[in-house]
């Protein structure tokens, strides 16, 4: 087996420096490593979009990224991205409209639906559905996320104005 | 408390001031899930904690001729690599069948393989390690000896007699056959002035719950217990199972389940390796954590709806549906799920075949077969996806046939508003439903004229739009009936227990469960609301065996409609109990007084009197201050099972409006609309979302879903990029409206609305697409409807 190497990069704000494994995904490190469970594993291939973390301020789905592709990187995950306040309207949008049930799902598609709203102030319904459309739900059949995200755009802007 | 004092209830509890029933509110507790702070089985780590992984059989059916563990065994890391006989030690076979499915018979079915695989990905070993990733390298290492036997595949030739017989013992593929014959089904036929057939073919499908299965067993010999964290809807009933099979009293064993990634009934049976994950943390002595992969979950996960129906409908030229004619049959993989069996959904289809109209004539027959294929059971909407689409597209067959608009042929079948109670050809009892209401509110939400229209002149530019209807009725609020008279120890009933603790919030068990329909919030919904507490105030405790009253768990359309119920009833009584304390300190009568926002206050004028939380204080700590006599019982228990009617019927109907790309095939659904009658509703977001997530279940099954298996039984498309599930970009938005049809068996009201939106989706959009491609003489009756099926019928490839 290939030895471990060193990789030295920041998980939400913290300094983090570990030997990985050489075969070891984003989503394990974290899940498994780091005990941030937020980022889900649904398909461990890339599909599901469970587990899109943010690296370098990117959206990436950490089960196709090793960890060893890290180093000197900055990664946010869910458990970040909530305890910056960040999100915190697109959390309470979610809440009100019941934007998600079991939410397995949701870790990944907040932080894909926040990247939306840093790329374009205010995305159609069509836009959020195609931006969204790499993140399966089972639960909700999509409506009432596009509801949700389409309600924190409004706001954001109506209060950026 | 032992006071004889009643409170009259001069107003329902369902309509008390500040009542949160038929209001939407937010589920409590949601934050945690937000911000990534649940708890899931794949989330849990113990200590000691080993992993394991399971070898499955790539042959559909084979010999086990040996197996060679020892470089496995050698690789560190690893603890245990376990086979089939030496499980058998802990934990014995079972055989998945009830006794009031007549006839229905399988076969033994072991944790782990012995001597025979009888599908792809049946598991042949157990590989246990300090980790998954070593437990996977070593499960490369393990030398299995197989000798491939005929597969049995096709379910049209399973009991054809040159097919291999999957089980000697068992005589014959056949697992399970029912036939119905109610009226004069040919007389019936021999006065219709139309007759039409068509056989209506069903893609086999999964759940693809975002979280796979996944159980942490853990096995404590020090107390002699047995603690089961499991994503599972029914505890109680997977209490019983592992109980039965370790050979443990139902007292040893604990099960806990946590936050749930998706389960649509998929989380409801007890699958092999469940069973082997349990007998290996008693044999192993430590707590082994197992959770599928992706490919695993295709692979084991249960498949549900693969059916080829033929159907039959004889019609009037005034539109008079004279009677409903099928012969079904099913291929349901080797063995009969246990302990919920694999017989129900096809039982379900002659239950539910032609249920919303009128006539008395109907005739069925279906077949379950085995064959080596992955186990099929019970999945969101059980039989009624198949019902609906067969009994819906004989009529849309039967209109086009006399040139009767589909709505009118409807509105001139389905069973008037005002003939209840009143029972199916096939001895369903229907309470109160309300199609002909459902369908006029269905139509002025969709402006169905108006659509028309737009078709009509959208046809003349060659794009081509179709209108698709479907009626259903949904079984929900299932007693005894369902599981319990066939000797399944499912529980039908639900308990709930409320209490209030010291300062006035209430701690609420419940048996139902929680998997994001929304258990939690209707739970606390309810007490809050007949308690007069805040709902912020009401604490939910649920998916612990040890911790909550006895109850089946949330399945079949049933937490709101009997978990609601025992906590309506809970609820009411404590607030007796509560007014009877209250009485005694405020020198008062129980009459005069109510709770209202956390305090007991006056009937007449509203005035507060003492605040909920200073009469916690004095019951809890300071009893010596209260009148003689008096013993305060700030807590009460309540069950309930529906009794009168053995399933609560729901009714709905939904439209699709899509676009059919004739040169591509593709479907586009443009809208979706669904009335629905649950009956009360509670929280009508909840309802709403229950109905929206269902529909687009529904809607994968008609246009994308389906495990594609090759003649050898192998499974071509077990992952997510070849198997697809609608994602956001292809979905409508949908619009849904209500009729309000309360059961009288509850002061409650509620029925289900789970499988409300899966039963009537794919009708929905068949009859549509079929409405679509009407210029070209085409009529489709196979889903998934993909492009090549379309293009095929089209006969244009």
């Amino acid at each position: 087996m290939i030895p471990a190497v060193s990789i030295s990069l920041q998980v939400n704000g913290e300094r983090i420096e570990a030997h990985v494994l050489p075969r070891l995904n984003l989503a394990d490190f974290l899940r498994e490593h780091l005990k941030l469970t937020g980022t889900h594993v649904g398909c461990e291939h890339g599909v599901c979009g469970a587990c899109t973390v943010r690296v370098n301020g990117d959206i990436v789905r950490s089960c196709l990224m090793l960890a060893a592709q890290t180093n000197g990187a900055s990664i946010e995950t869910i458990e970040g991205l909530s305890d910056s306040g960040e999100i915190s309207d697109l959390q309470a949008a979610f809440r009100e409209r019941n934007a998600l049930q079991c939410g397995f799902c949701t870790p990944g598609m907040l932080v894909t639906a926040q990247d939306l709203l840093l790329q374009e102030a205010e995305p159609d319904r069509e836009r959020i559905r195609e931006h969204l459309s790499g993140n399966y739900c089972r639960c909700t059949g999509y409506q009432a996320i596009v509801d949700a995200v389409a309600s924190t755009a409004r706001a954001r802007t109506g209060r950026g104005a | 408390m032992t006071s004889t004092t009643t409170n009259p209830e001069t107003l329902s509890v369902l309509d008390r001031p500040n009542s949160y029933i038929g209001k939407t509110v937010p589920r409590p507790n949601l934050d945690r899930l937000t911000q990534g702070r649940g708890l899931y089985v794949s989330d849990m780590e113990l200590p000691r904690m080993a992993h394991v992984v399971y070898l499955r059989s790539p042959y559909a059916h084979a010999k086990i001729i040996g197996i060679d563990a020892a470089a496995a065994k050698q690789l560190p890391g690893v603890i245990a690599v376990v086979t089939g006989p030496e499980l058998a030690a802990v934990i014995t076979p079972w055989v998945g069948v009830l006794t009031h499915l007549k006839g229905l018979k399988s076969a033994p079915q072991s944790a782990i393989a012995i001597d025979r695989v009888c599908w792809q990905g049946e598991a042949v070993a157990a590989i246990v390690a300090t980790s998954r990733a070593v437990a996977e390298d070593a499960a490369e290492l393990v030398a299995v000896d197989y000798e491939e036997l005929d597969a049995v595949t096709d379910m049209r030739t399973a009991l054809d007699p040159q097919t291999p017989v999957i089980h000697a013992s068992l005589g014959d593929n056949l697992a399970f056959e029912r036939s119905l014959d109610a009226g004069t089904v040919d007389a019936a036929f021999a006065e219709s002035d139309a007759v039409v057939e068509a056989e209506f073919v069903f893609g086999r499908h999964t759940g693809v719950t975002l979280e796979p299965r996944a159980v942490v067993a853990d096995w404590n010999p020090g107390d002699s217990r047995l603690t089961i964290y499991q994503g599972t809807q029914a505890p109680h009933m997977v209490q019983n199972i592992a109980a039965l099979h370790l050979g443990l009293e139902e007292s040893q064993i604990r099960v806990v389940c946590k936050d749930v990634g998706g389960s649509f009934g998929i989380k409801v049976h007890v699958y092999a390796d469940e069973m082997a994950t349990y007998a290996l943390t008693k044999l192993l002595r430590r707590p082994i954590k197992y959770v599928a992969d992706r490919i695993e979950s295709f692979n084991t996960d249960i498949h549900a709806r693969d059916h080829r129906c033929k159907g039959k409908i004889g019609v009037k030229r005034d539109g008079t549906i004279m009677a409903f004619e099928i012969d079904d049959i099913t291929g349901i993989g080797p063995y009969s799920m246990y302990p919920r069996t694999s017989a129900i959904e096809a039982n379900q289809v002659v239950n539910l075949v032609g249920g919303q109209y009128t006539t008395k004539n109907y005739r069925a027959r279906t077949r379950v077969v085995f064959q080596n294929k992955n186990v099929m059971c019970q999945y969101r909407g059980v039989g009624h996806p198949i019902a609906c689409s067969v009994t819906e597209g004989l009529v849309d067959l039967a209109a086009m046939k006399i040139d009767m608009d589909p709505v009118e042929i409807r509105r001139r079948n389905l069973i008037a508003d005002d003939a209840y109670p009143c029972a199916s050809p096939s001895g369903l009892k229907f309470e109160l439903l309300s199609h002909h209401a459902s369908m006029d509110k269905l139509i002025g939400m969709m402006n169905y004229d108006a659509l028309r229209a737009e078709q009509a002149a959208l046809r003349k530019k060659n794009i081509h739009r179709g209108i698709g209807i479907a009626s259903f009725i949904e079984v929900t609020n299932p007693s005894a009936a369902f599981y319990g008279v066939g000797g399944a120890k499912i529980s039908s009933q639900d308990g709930v227990a409320v209490r209030l603790d010291a300062q006035g919030s209430v701690i609420c068990q419940t048996s139902i469960t929680e998997q994001g329909q929304g258990s939690e919030s209707l739970t606390a919904q309810i007490v809050g609301s007949v308690l007069g507490v805040s709902m912020g105030k009401v604490r939910v405790i649920l998916g612990d065996t040890d911790n909550t009253p006895y109850g089946g768990g949330t399945w079949a359309s049933r937490g709101a409609g009997i978990g609601g119920e025992a906590a309506l009833q809970a609820a009411k009584v404590l607030r007796r109990n509560v007014l009877d304390v209250a009485a005694a300190i405020l020198q008062a009568s129980p009459a005069e007084l109510d709770i209202v926002n956390n305090a007991i206050v006056n009937l007449d004028d509203g005035a507060v009197r003492i605040e909920l939380r200073e009469l916690c204080r004095i019951v809890y700590f300071r009893p010596d201050t209260l009148p003689p006599g008096i013993q305060p019982e700030l807590m009460a228990t309540r069950h309930f099972v529906p009794r009168e009617y053995p399933f609560a019927f729901t009714n709905g109907v939904q439209a699709a409006w899509v676009e059919v790309d004739t040169d591509t095939g593709f479907v586009k659904l443009l809208r979706h609309w669904v009335v629905e009658d649950c009956g009360t509703i509670i929280n009508p977001q909840l309802v709403d979302e229950q109905i929206r997530g269902g529909v687009v279940q529904g809607l994968g099954a008609a246009l994308f879903e389906k495990c594609i298996y090759d003649e050898r039984g192998q499974l071509t498309n077990a992952n997510m990029a070849d198997y697809l599930v609608p994602m956001s970009g292809e979905m409508p938005d949908i619009d849904i409206g209500h009729v309000v049809s309360p059961t009288f068996e509850t002061e409650l009201g509620a029925k289900g609305a789970g499988e409300a939106g899966t039963a009537g989706a794919a009708a929905a959009v068949s009859n549509a697409v079929n409405d679509a491609l009407k210029p070209f003489g085409a009529f489709i009756t196979e889903i998934p409807l993909t492009p090549q099926v379309i293009l095929s019928a089209l006969g244009r490839i």
